[in-house]
């Protein structure tokens, strides 16, 4: 079947494109314009090139954050995904307990991102806290304020914890679109569970996959409520990662040029690192 | 209207009139070659002509970061280096 070319269809993208323009085009040139000025405020800007692109590159500090963002973005997705896939996967399909399950997987994406760091802050308090006070109790010694392995333990904790079930609903309902005709094949040729899994649900899980990895590593690597709630990015610097460096930079030492050549830097890596996965996993689409 | 907020600036205003006319130049040729010219290159992805200018500018983006984070010598190397790189996309991915 031939497809008809009208280009004039275009003319229905404009509504979007002014929309996009005022909320993130608009606001990005803005920042690009900062990031190659000085200012003090009052609307007075001083030309600085690429000084601050220099200087945050070479920063020792930038180097750190960049690295302990990373650190979370690839820990947090080396757990959610497989977890989110095998929780996916023991759900039922059919019968009253599906609306159960779903109910209770949706429930902690219903819940405030800030509220969520609360409660885990509360939750983990090594004295006061459930979670600190029973493994004190158990002879752990666990104190996630002022030791940096213990945050980190707690903020992925926390993030699997809030996130897992993103994952889960993408994965299932990638699971219940495969049509049993495919079981019942697979059934006939006497296949085990595991050729079952990797040649039936994971190719049709695929694009949900794609989706939620796109999705969990994007709004990781944008994180900043949570960890900010939980640990106010310490003890030190230990879980501060870029996108609260950033906030410390622009609003704690009111530097805008730095922090706005810091923003593109981030906004790059996190385009360049989102095509990079897109373009791997679509690769053998047709 | 006041726009002295954004603090514009003649260089940066350039950077974004090439990115605009980049986008503008693929609308007209794909108005008159519809299609994208989709094509298997040799880092063995599907890529149409928008995908190419995207690597180009991303690409370029990076040697540009890569040229002020590593070296002190003057922006007309990196300058050169994407221009043989947005050549190469265009050419070869």
């Amino acid at each position: 079947m031939n497809k008809t070319v009208n280009q004039k269809a275009w003319f229905l993208v404009l509504p979007v494109l002014l929309l996009v323009a005022f909320n993130a085009i608009i606001p990005l040139m803005t920042v690009v314009n900062y990031s190659v000025q000085e200012t003090f405020g009052d609307n007075n800007f001083f030309w600085a090139g690429v000084l601050w692109f220099e200087e945050i590159l070479r920063s020792e500090r930038f180097h750190a954050s960049l690295g302990r963002q990373l650190f979370f973005t690839f820990s947090i997705l080396a757990i959610e995904i497989p977890l989110g896939v095998i929780i996916a996967l023991a759900m039922p399909r059919k019968g009253v307990w599906v609306s159960v399950c779903l109910v209770l997987m949706a429930m902690p994406l219903l819940i405030p991102w800030n509220v969520v760091g609360a409660m885990w802050n509360i939750f983990a308090l090594p004295d006061i806290g459930l979670l600190g006070n029973m493994l004190n109790g158990m002879g752990i010694d666990y104190n996630f304020t002022r030791q940096p392995v213990a945050a980190w333990a707690t903020l992925l904790a926390m993030d699997v914890w809030h996130w897992t079930s993103l994952v889960v609903l993408l994965a299932y309902a990638g699971l219940v679109s495969i049509p049993d005709a495919y079981y019942q094949a697979a059934k006939i040729d006497g296949a085990s569970s595991w050729a079952i899994f990797r040649y039936i649900q994971l190719p049709k899980m695929k694009r949900v996959l794609t989706i939620a990895i796109l999705l969990r590593f994007m709004d990781s690597f944008n994180i900043y409520t949570e960890p900010f709630v939980l640990t106010g990015g310490g003890p030190g610097n230990s879980t501060t990662l870029l996108s609260i460096d950033l906030v410390k930079i622009a609003l704690g030492q009111f530097d805008l040029g730095p922090a706005a050549a810091m923003s593109l830097i981030y906004f790059l890596v996190i385009l360049l690192l989102s095509w990079v996965f897109y373009t791997l996993m679509m690769r053998n689409e047709e | 209207m006041d726009l002295s907020w954004m603090a514009w600036t003649w260089p940066t205003a350039a950077f974004f009139a090439f990115i605009a006319l980049s986008i503008m130049t693929l609308g007209i040729w794909e108005y008159f070659s519809p299609g994208g010219n989709p094509r298997d290159g040799i880092f063995l992805i599907n890529t149409t002509r928008g995908d190419r200018l995207f690597i180009s500018l991303l690409g370029s983006a990076f040697i540009f970061l890569g040229w002020l984070g590593l070296m002190n010598a003057e922006l007309y190397w990196p300058l050169i280096i994407a221009i043989f790189w947005s050549v190469f996309v265009f050419r070869y991915v």
